[in-house]
């Protein structure tokens, strides 16, 4: 369920904004409690907790005190500005690393982009 | 319902051997917390002292504030687990083990430990004696968990379970967890499958302690650097470096140490790939350090 590339609290966080962004939960709903994700995924709650602590300092959660964690009403418009940033250098500056490595000319590249780009309008 | 676990430079020698070796620790208590050290690293003395089974040679501990040893009050909130499952008699039959713990634990939930007698198919009719060692150890994990003490430790209680159940059991220490939070120390080798329920890590090694920090921190501190030699060089020089290895121009080192977001950059540009390590592996290299300090 997790990989162990990295901590699994950050994987928590990641699925989390994973469920924002696809709309699978939405603004002003709560999210199951650090004891339901813990028994879910069979970690410690601690760990659970660090996730929804990360998602609070960046926003993208709030708490209501003795009832629970709630989605932002800007959070799903927050993760889309952070991935659009993300997008240039997680995808585009490594794949034009690689293609420089395999010398792949830039114009090759920009004519498949089109060419996806048009399939994709029709 | 909370205890506080407090090793002060405790030491416990047979004979000439020293099993343990001015051992110090706390443990604030609510969590999990997973005992880890190679075979003879103290781990199974450190657990019989602290729950007052053996008495410690130097040093003292304090459960709740209060010395264990000798302390009635303190002890029947403990509860010890070890590998071989403490009988009075082989010829016991698993019901009469589990009336004899609803006698003496002051928490002791039967209708829990019924539940768990049926998760791990056990016969109640059945002599303890004449259990396979997996059935053993799922006595013996009925027993710990069932009792609810305020403070419950296991002492490798999987030998000879099977993974089933050794995944039962896992699930079963987080969800009564969750119900009854208490401290609870589980002694392991199998570490990679259990880790994620540990809160806290403790290392012993040669019956000092090699560190004790939360499982999130630890395995954050433990990466593998992966790269050109010359460059892998360069970026683990000044880092504390747990193992090294080289396949033709390429190197592949171990460094411990929290690695801060300049740092991963750098790495990133240098064109070194970054990876964690599992706890399990970190273990490995922290216990087998050249000359066994650090």
């Amino acid at each position: 369920m997790f990989n162990d590339r990295s901590p699994i609290y950050r994987q928590i966080a990641e699925q989390i904004k994973g469920d924002i962004l696809s709309g699978t939960l939405v603004e002003d709903e709560q999210v199951m409690s650090t004891n339901q994700y813990a028994a879910f995924y069979r970690i410690n709650p601690a760990t659970a907790a660090k996730a929804f602590q990360q998602l609070e300092t960046e926003g993208i959660l709030y708490k209501k005190r003795g009832i629970g964690m709630f989605v932002s009403p800007n959070a799903r418009a927050m993760l889309l500005t952070q991935h659009r940033e993300r997008f240039f250098s997680e995808v585009i500056d490594p794949m034009v690393a690689e293609a420089r490595a395999c010398e792949i000319p830039l114009e090759e590249i920009i004519d498949r982009l089109r060419q996806l780009a048009n399939e994709g309008r029709r | 319902m909370t205890m506080t676990v407090e090793a002060r430079s405790l030491t416990l020698n047979y004979g000439k051997t020293t099993a343990l070796d001015e051992l110090s620790f706390t443990l604030d208590g609510g969590k999990i917390y997973g005992l880890l050290g190679r075979n003879g690293s103290g781990k199974s003395s450190l657990l019989s002292v602290l729950a007052a089974f053996r008495k410690a040679s130097g040093g003292e501990v304090l459960i709740g504030g209060e010395p264990v040893f000798e302390n009635p009050l303190v002890t029947r909130q403990i509860c010890l687990i070890r590998e071989s499952v403490d009988v009075v008699e082989a010829s016991d039959r698993v019901e009469e083990v589990l009336a004899f713990a609803a006698e003496r634990r002051p928490n002791w939930d039967a209708d829990y430990a019924a539940s768990l007698v049926d998760t791990f198919q056990l016969d109640m009719r059945q002599k303890v004696g004449e259990l396979s060692r997996g059935k053993q150890s799922a006595l013996g994990a009925v027993l710990g968990l069932a009792a609810r003490a305020p403070l419950t430790m296991f002492d490798e209680t999987y030998l000879g379970m099977d993974a089933p159940s050794r995944y039962l059991f896992y699930d079963a220490i987080l969800t009564d967890y969750i119900a009854h939070p208490r401290t609870i120390v589980v002694s392991t080798h199998l570490i990679e499958e259990v880790a994620r329920i540990f809160e806290e890590v403790v290392i012993i090694d040669a019956g000092r302690l090699v560190l004790h920090e939360p499982a999130e921190t630890l395995t954050a501190r433990g990466a593998s650097v992966t790269g050109p030699a010359g460059q892998v060089d360069e970026f683990i020089a000044g880092l504390t470096v747990l193992n090294e290895k080289q396949l033709g121009r390429t190197k592949s080192a171990i460094v411990y140490g929290l690695l801060g977001a300049g740092q991963r950059q750098q790495a990133r540009a240098a064109g070194l790939d970054l990876e964690p390590i599992a706890l399990q592996d970190l273990f490995v290299y922290l216990t087998t350090a050249k000359g066994g300090s650090r």
